[in-house]
């Protein structure tokens, strides 16, 4: 079915970005602006979405250039979804920038540069034409390149030089698989790939593309042994940057790669093989290297590593319930890690600090921030019936359905680890008694009483939607589950962008 | 031709690769813009070279009767050029910056033990 509204979301975020340029050196309006322009594209994705959930696949083929010629933006229920999650995330994101970000940083665009991001990520998601994929991920990686060195801190530029060199690098990996991609079968579409990658005689090029793309999205999606950029660079930018990145950036690497290997290139046992393996590792290392750490941000950095571990091995097991586990637990975590990065900018308004052997007793200062906190820390490690313990229920069926037992053992192992940073993390920042000879440094008290409402505020509204996925697990699952039918029978996907060829 | 750009593609992917493995700032710079050139002319030849074969027809015809160069590549190239220009630049004035600020072109010197921050 065909329909302009798709494009909205990316729209919305173009314009309100554009409005912003014509305001320099305001930031009041800048902020406003903001605000409204993410509420008003959260409306629209969610309309987007409750439109595809009843009505199906909807597609709109740019300047009316029929498929596979033109460039088509598909809005299938995954897409869809991604587009919702990233507009709650983004409006979280945008309050808590209000206060959370300084006025000279405000100066500099933080805000147009944001509304860019957010608009490459929903122009990524809708896309259904592998080249546009690749524009709208340059331009997601050069807007968070701004965001990154905005500042321009040692420490914030150090890590902007890894996170620029491997992101480079990812992309011109990714470019290169189309390049061949496009030699072997002479089209850009994705769902005209799908059905001419089949027909691809020589199947070693097929796997080599695949490589390509995988290694390319892997970077991307940081997956062991490709993330050593992400724990070295996510813990300088401010925390509502960090946010996006950790909630939104790699996720978008996840859903490439989820795009790539469900509807143009379907793993075959060594492919499968390989994502287990992979999984397993990024698991293992992402968890231990979260147990070393004593930053609270390099803590969630080595966190974000071993969740998407979780999501490549439902992935590599290929699996209808692996696949339905995979989604709800990205649904899941961009949530959860979006909110998790927001709450260590509040922390450091609340002490000063983020490094865990200095902080303390925020429990008996704030009782109820501290129990709304604990809500999100529950909801990450998966206590039941708070968010995360679905999806890991359905990995671990599935992973035991099809006999693979290292996998099995790395969601366990993996999911006690998270526990144990976690408890550590309460134990040490909530209940330990605040260290007696650190200065404090409270910035948040002073804080006037609309000002602290707006910083507490997107950790409120991400905390209950991540509540809203826990205990409405049931029509997330449905959600899930039509998204891994689609993935498994891509039919409907090539017949609604194609036309009934 | 074909081969010879095989080797073209061969020879900067290689440079491109070693020169990104090197320890230095800019050596890591110029690996980039190599193996950026390397992936244009790699599309280039996959989309099969037709010599002096616009696709134009000809004001009398309907359909085209001879082969003809494919443009989508062209298209492809052109866009991946001026992008691959927006991250060189910015790549360019961010390591100036780093050198500027700690007075090294050595990758491995960027640790600063420096564990605050916004």
């Amino acid at each position: 079915m065909i329909d302009n509204h798709i494009v909205a979301t990316v729209l919305v975020h173009l314009f309100t970005a554009l409005a912003q340029l014509l305001l320099p050196k305001k930031t009041v309006p800048q902020m406003i602006l903001s605000i409204a322009g993410c509420l008003l594209s959260f409306l629209l994705a969610l309309a987007l979405f409750m439109k595809v959930y009843s009505g199906g696949i909807l597609t709109m083929n740019a300047a009316n250039w029929d498929a596979p010629f033109g460039i088509v933006f598909v809005a299938d229920l995954f897409s869809s979804t991604m587009v919702l999650l990233t507009s709650v995330a983004a409006l979280a994101v945008s309050i808590f920038s209000a206060v959370g970000v300084g006025r000279a940083r405000m100066l500099f665009g933080y805000f147009p540069i944001f509304h860019f991001l957010i608009m490459g990520l929903n122009g990524a998601f809708l896309t259904g034409d592998i080249f546009n994929l690749y524009v709208w991920f340059e331009v997601v990686i050069i807007s968070s390149f701004v965001l990154l060195t905005l500042g321009g801190r040692i420490p914030q530029l150090e890590g902007a030089v890894k996170y620029m060199a491997m992101n480079i690098l990812a992309s011109m990996f990714f470019l290169t698989g189309i390049g061949i991609l496009y030699g072997i079968t002479g089209s850009l579409n994705m769902a005209d790939l799908s059905l001419k990658i089949a027909q691809v005689e020589d199947r070693s090029v097929v796997n080599l593309t695949a490589i390509f793309f995988l290694v390319g999205f892997g970077i991307k999606s940081a997956v062991f042994p490709l993330y050593f950029w992400l724990p070295s660079s996510y813990h300088t930018p401010p925390s509502a940057v960090a946010a996006v990145f950790g909630g939104l950036l790699t996720k978008l690497g996840l859903y490439a790669l989820f795009r790539c290997f469900t509807l143009l290139f379907v793993p075959d046992d060594f492919a499968q093989t390989v994502f287990i393996i992979i999984a397993c590792a990024t698991i293992l290392t992402g968890a231990f290297g979260a147990l070393i750490r004593t930053n609270i941000r390099r803590v969630l950095s080595y966190l974000i590593v071993c969740h998407i571990g979780f999501v490549v091995g439902g992935l590599g097991l290929c699996s209808k319930t692996a696949l339905l586990g995979a989604v709800f637990y990205l649904i899941h975590d961009i949530i959860v890690k979006t909110n998790l990065f927001l709450i260590a900018g509040l922390i450091r308004q609340l002490r000063g600090t983020m490094n865990m052997g200095k902080l303390g007793g925020i429990y008996a200062e704030y009782p109820k921030i501290s129990l709304l906190i604990a809500i999100v820390l529950f909801s990450l490690v998966g206590i039941p019936p708070l968010s995360g313990f679905w999806p890991k229920i359905y990995l671990i069926e599935a992973a035991l359905m099809s006999k693979s037992y290292a996998f099995t053992a790395s969601v366990i192992l993996g999911s006690f680890i998270t526990l144990f940073v976690v408890a550590k993390l309460w134990s040490e920042v909530f209940w330990k008694d605040a260290v007696v000879d650190e200065v404090i440094v409270d910035n948040f008290k002073p804080l006037k009483t609309g000002r602290k409402f707006l910083m507490i505020l997107p950790i409120g509204i991400l905390a209950s939607t991540s509540l809203f996925i826990g205990l409405n697990a049931e029509f997330i699952i449905q959600v899930a589950d039509r998204i891994a039918n689609e993935m498994i029978d891509t039919t409907p996907y090539t017949s609604a962008v194609l036309g009934n060829k | 031709m074909e081969l010879l750009l095989v080797f073209l593609i061969g020879a900067l992917y290689a440079s491109g690769v070693y020169l990104i493995l090197r320890r230095s700032m800019v050596r890591l710079l110029l690996g980039i813009i190599l193996l950026g050139n390397g992936t244009n002319i790699l599309i280039f030849l996959l989309g099969t070279i037709t010599k002096g074969k616009p696709p134009v027809m000809a004001a009398n015809l309907e359909v085209f009767e001879d082969i003809y160069a494919d443009p989508i590549p062209q298209a492809l190239i052109l866009t991946a050029i001026v992008i691959s220009f927006g991250l060189t630049s910015f790549a360019i004035v961010l390591l100036k910056r780093v050198y500027a600020l700690l007075g090294t072109d050595d990758l491995d010197t960027l640790n600063t033990p420096q564990e605050e921050d916004i």
